[in-house]
């Protein structure tokens, strides 16, 4: 009888300690436990300042956590180094702001990540470029510098310069934040394609991890979910588990806006 | 990670802000102590950065060519090609104002035999470099520093780190090579420039010096020595600009408020580099 192998996590925090970015003296997470397992997609919601943008950096091993372990595809996020680069490029990552760099145009934004690791001229990379674009509906904007393009679309850009090198794992700070109707659909869509295997990436499901300020928006049976409040970090598990949960944290990010009064 | 870690270990070793915040009595010696304080850390930090940089340099000739070959030509171009004008008008202007004159004043004592001397010592060893260095940080480093730290105050280089991409590698390796070659190419082109346009200037005053005698004159005075440290200190130059800049620029996290802030202390201490760089080289003009 052959034994099936376990798969490993793709992401596994064990009592991880959370600092901030911009202040690594300032803990905003504290004894963070969490395995994310290949094929998942996690929402990972909270407050603004609640530490999401800091989890996801350090579940994308940017940052090491203060103490604790975290671990990406196996490997201690603090041993990622130029012989783990392979490991490294199998994360992608998007800002919640894109963080495009304005003195490229968008297809050379996109094109970036594949160049340099590649090593390939513009040419070269020109037709992987091209498909990206078109699969994002991009392709009217390849010429555009960032600072001349809508927030909606700039968010897309992004995703496509992190889709580039075809990564197994994909973070996404607040992908919604911001966004129209038309976009957040659109968005939703996509990332539930990338989730169950998109043709682009030769059908290969895709590890999905996307923070949150809203759960309304998430809601879907098959995501599991996370809530960060007052510096800590709860594992809610399925929609169902998120609607059964009383905590005031849970019932503020379910909560319609209040409706604002001229 | 190595990719973010080098920029991290620059930051580690260079985190001032630290003692600049720390509250002190109001006293001289405490003030006169926190200033001596800042400024070996200031002297620590730019030490490890060059290390790093020089280290990415040697580590990373090879990797990603396609892309880094285009960035170097580029700041080549902004560090040197397009500085051109603003140098022919530069060497034109001291050449009038300096040789021209000194030309003159020589003829008028019947000392026109120091002529070759004098021109290679103000000209050739210390006037052209120390300007050439000055004007390119004031146009180019100046840009750097503004340029990367807006680019860390949007939170670029954590993009570049996202990416795979070391930031160092990326961003201040182009700028150092470019730099460098660029402060050494508009050397010796305001050096020919303003010896030109510097006899130019005696011949209109109907100075009694042929051309002949005034550029063997100097071409005599010329030394072996002084082709190897003028190629030596204008590649210093080059090199410790872009260093200084970019670490102020970059190997920092700053805020957007404090990117004007940065530029001016950037350009404070890239004068303050040159000056100690070119006296390093007069004790070794003057050893050898």
């Amino acid at each position: 009888m052959s034994e099936t192998k376990p798969h490993p996590a793709v992401i596994e925090m064990c009592g991880a300690q959370i600092a901030a970015l911009r202040d690594a003296s300032l803990t905003v997470l504290e004894d963070v436990n969490w395995s994310v397992l290949p094929g998942e997609f996690w929402v990972v919601a909270g407050p603004q300042h609640s530490g999401k943008s800091d989890l996801l950096l350090h579940a994308a091993g940017l940052l090491t956590p203060a103490a604790g372990i975290c671990r990406v595809f196996g490997r201690e996020t603090g041993a990622f180094g130029e012989a783990q680069l392979a490991d490294r490029l199998r994360v992608g990552f998007v800002f919640a702001d894109g963080k495009l760099f304005n003195q490229l145009s968008i297809a050379e934004n996109v094109a970036l990540p594949l160049r340099y690791q590649k090593n390939l001229t513009a040419a070269e990379a020109d037709r992987a470029v091209e498909i990206l674009l078109e699969l994002l509906e991009l392709t009217p904007f390849a010429d555009v510098a960032p600072a001349h393009l809508a927030a909606n679309w700039r968010r897309r850009a992004a995703l496509a310069r992190a889709l580039m090198l075809q990564p197994e794992l994909l973070l996404l700070d607040n992908p919604l934040g911001g966004l129209d109707g038309r976009h957040r659909q659109w968005l939703l869509q996509f990332l539930d394609q990338l989730w169950r295997g998109h043709e682009f990436f030769g059908g290969r499901p895709m590890t999905l991890v996307a923070t949150a300020g809203d759960l309304r928006a998430w809601q879907n049976s098959k995501r599991q979910f996370a809530v960060l409040d007052d510096k800590t970090f709860s594992v809610l598990g399925s929609w169902a588990d998120v609607e059964a949960n009383r905590h005031h944290a849970v019932s503020e990010l379910l909560a319609e806006p209040a409706a604002t009064h001229i | 990670m190595v990719v973010r870690g080098n920029l991290a270990k620059a930051f580690e070793l260079t985190n001032t802000q630290v003692f600049r915040r720390a509250a002190l009595p109001k006293s001289y010696t405490d003030r006169l102590g926190r200033k001596l304080f800042l400024f070996l850390l200031t002297i620590q930090g730019l030490a490890a950065f060059a290390l790093i940089t020089l280290g990415v340099i040697l580590k990373k000739s090879g990797v990603a060519h396609s892309v880094m070959q285009p960035r170097v030509r580029h700041e080549i171009n902004r560090a040197g090609v397009s500085l051109m004008p603003m140098f022919i008008f530069v060497a034109l202007a001291l050449g009038f104002l300096v040789i021209g004159q000194t030309v003159s004043a020589l003829a008028k004592v019947g000392a026109t035999n120091y002529l070759g001397s004098t021109m290679v010592v103000v000209i050739v060893r210390e006037l052209g470099p120390l300007l050439t260095a000055v004007l390119v940080l004031a146009r180019v480093g100046t840009a750097n520093v503004i340029e990367l730290g807006t680019a860390r105050a949007l939170g670029e280089v954590e993009a570049l780190e996202a990416l795979g991409i070391d930031p160092v590698h990326y961003l201040i390796v182009p700028r150092v090579i470019g730099m460098a070659l660029g402060v050494f190419a508009l050397t010796i082109y305001l050096i020919l420039g303003a010896l030109g346009s510097g006899y130019l200037w005696a011949f209109l005053q109907d100075v009694p010096l042929r051309p002949g005698d005034y550029f063997k004159q100097i071409a005599e005075a010329l030394d072996w020595l002084d082709f190897v440290l003028l190629a030596l200190k204008t590649v210093a130059f080059g090199f410790f600009i872009a260093l200084v800049t970019c670490y102020h620029g970059l190997a920092q996290p700053l805020r957007l408020e404090d990117v004007s802030r940065v530029a001016v202390r950037a350009v404070t201490q890239g004068v303050v580099v040159c000056v100690l760089i070119d006296a390093v080289f007069i004790v070794l003009y003057l050893v050898a």
